[in-house]
């Protein structure tokens, strides 16, 4: 079992390796993670928003409804660990 | 050799996240301990983390956060700063991956509570019993 | 000197005196450090999700340090509930309310509609908003989590 669970790893792992030969050098300027979306947030999230730290803008803004759901995710969590543990006292 | 030696040193970092991520893999797949399965799962989440948040970073850029009036008066140059989106979505996933280790925390000890073992085979040898 | 080493000595396993006086006069710190955080994330790193994993870490120290009782006197688990819904309430009761003022769900210059000001402003104080939201929830449900984890579900000692 354990054989079979390194020989997965190893080849996940291999394959992984492989692929990294496609991906941008660090520290790249024009990685393509960097050239589409994320250079007209830079530019305009102050003139849009007023907010200095371009992450906040993003977070609080842009991406409001990823964050909103966020934080129902949390919130869930919090509802299901109380749900699966708490007990009363005896 | 010589070309796959450069092309390691020039992306060191894919390799040792690929690593810390082969190391979560295995603990997930290979342990059989529900502990042990979480603590991989949390290397795993590492291993993501770090790989996000260097696709972001640019030779010669700095952190995102800019000058108000300055960038009012002059706009902003996307090549002095880092890409900000990668923060932004892995800011969301360790909050996600620190709700997740609660909620399996709390339904590991609801196991020991119902069960007194913490083993998988143990585990599925008493839901048959 | 010798009430307080009887002091000491009469303490259960695990609770020394000086790991709770240094917690007792770092708390009100650590706290305002966390409000800091949350209000200043406009201009410097932060704002809601780390200011309040600060805060839930203030409360969780103090359970840390003495047990759960004394964390209970400070924040009830009643209150704490209704905090944290109320942190994922003023979220969604925020984008709720900007598209009840006739602009899109979470668009916050609608919000210019209550109080005359530059919408480009509003959106930056509809951002400042969200972030207390998130604040309250990730302070509340982290203190809560500990919690329960801690104690097994019985609230009654803790580690």
């Amino acid at each position: 079992m354990k054989k079979i669970a390194l020989l997965a790893t190893l080849i996940t792992g291999a394959i992984l390796l492989y692929s990294t030969k496609d991906f941008a050098p660090w520290g790249d300027p024009h990685s393509p993670a960097s050239v589409h979306v994320s250079n007209v947030y830079i530019e305009k999230s102050v003139e849009q928003t007023h907010v200095p730290n371009i992450v906040t803008a993003i977070l609080g803004d842009y991406r409001g409804y990823d964050t909103m759901f966020e934080t129902v995710v949390i919130f869930s969590a919090g509802m299901a660990v109380i749900g699966v543990l708490r007990r009363p006292k005896e | 050799m010589e070309s796959i030696l450069s092309e390691i040193v020039a992306k060191y970092n894919y390799w040792i996240y690929v690593i810390l991520m082969m190391i979560g893999f295995y603990a997930m797949i290979g342990k059989r301990n529900l502990v042990k399965k979480l603590l991989g799962m949390n290397i795993f989440q590492t291993a993501i983390i770090l790989f996000y948040v260097s696709m972001g970073v640019k030779r010669g850029g700095g952190i995102p956060i800019v000058d108000k009036h300055e960038a009012l008066l002059h706009g902003v140059n996307p090549a002095h700063i880092d890409n900000p989106v990668p923060h932004v979505l892995m800011l969301t996933a360790i909050v996600v991956s620190v709700s997740v280790t609660g909620v399996a925390l709390a339904i590991m000890q609801r196991i020991y509570r119902e069960y007194g073992t913490l083993e998988e085979d143990e585990i599925l040898e008493k839901i048959e019993r | 000197m010798k009430h307080l080493q009887e002091k000491a000595q009469s303490k259960p396993l695990g609770e020394s005196l000086i790991v709770q006086t240094a917690v007792r006069m770092m708390i009100p710190f650590i706290q305002l450090f966390g409000l800091y955080v949350i209000v200043h994330g406009h201009y410097s790193p932060g704002g809601g999700f780390q200011g309040g994993v600060v805060l839930g870490a203030s409360f969780i120290l103090m359970a840390l340090a003495y047990d759960l009782q004394k964390t209970f006197g400070y924040i009830s688990e009643r209150t704490n509930a209704i905090l944290g819904s109320t942190g994922a309430l003023i979220y969604t009761g925020t984008a709720a309310l900007c598209a009840v003022l006739g602009g899109y769900f979470l668009d916050y210059s609608a919000l210019a509609k209550i109080i005359p000001m530059n919408p480009i402003d509003w959106r930056s104080m509809g951002i400042f908003l969200v972030e207390v939201g998130v604040g309250l929830a990730v302070m509340n449900i982290m203190v809560s989590l500990f919690w329960d984890i801690s104690s097994g579900g019985k609230m009654d000692e803790g580690l």
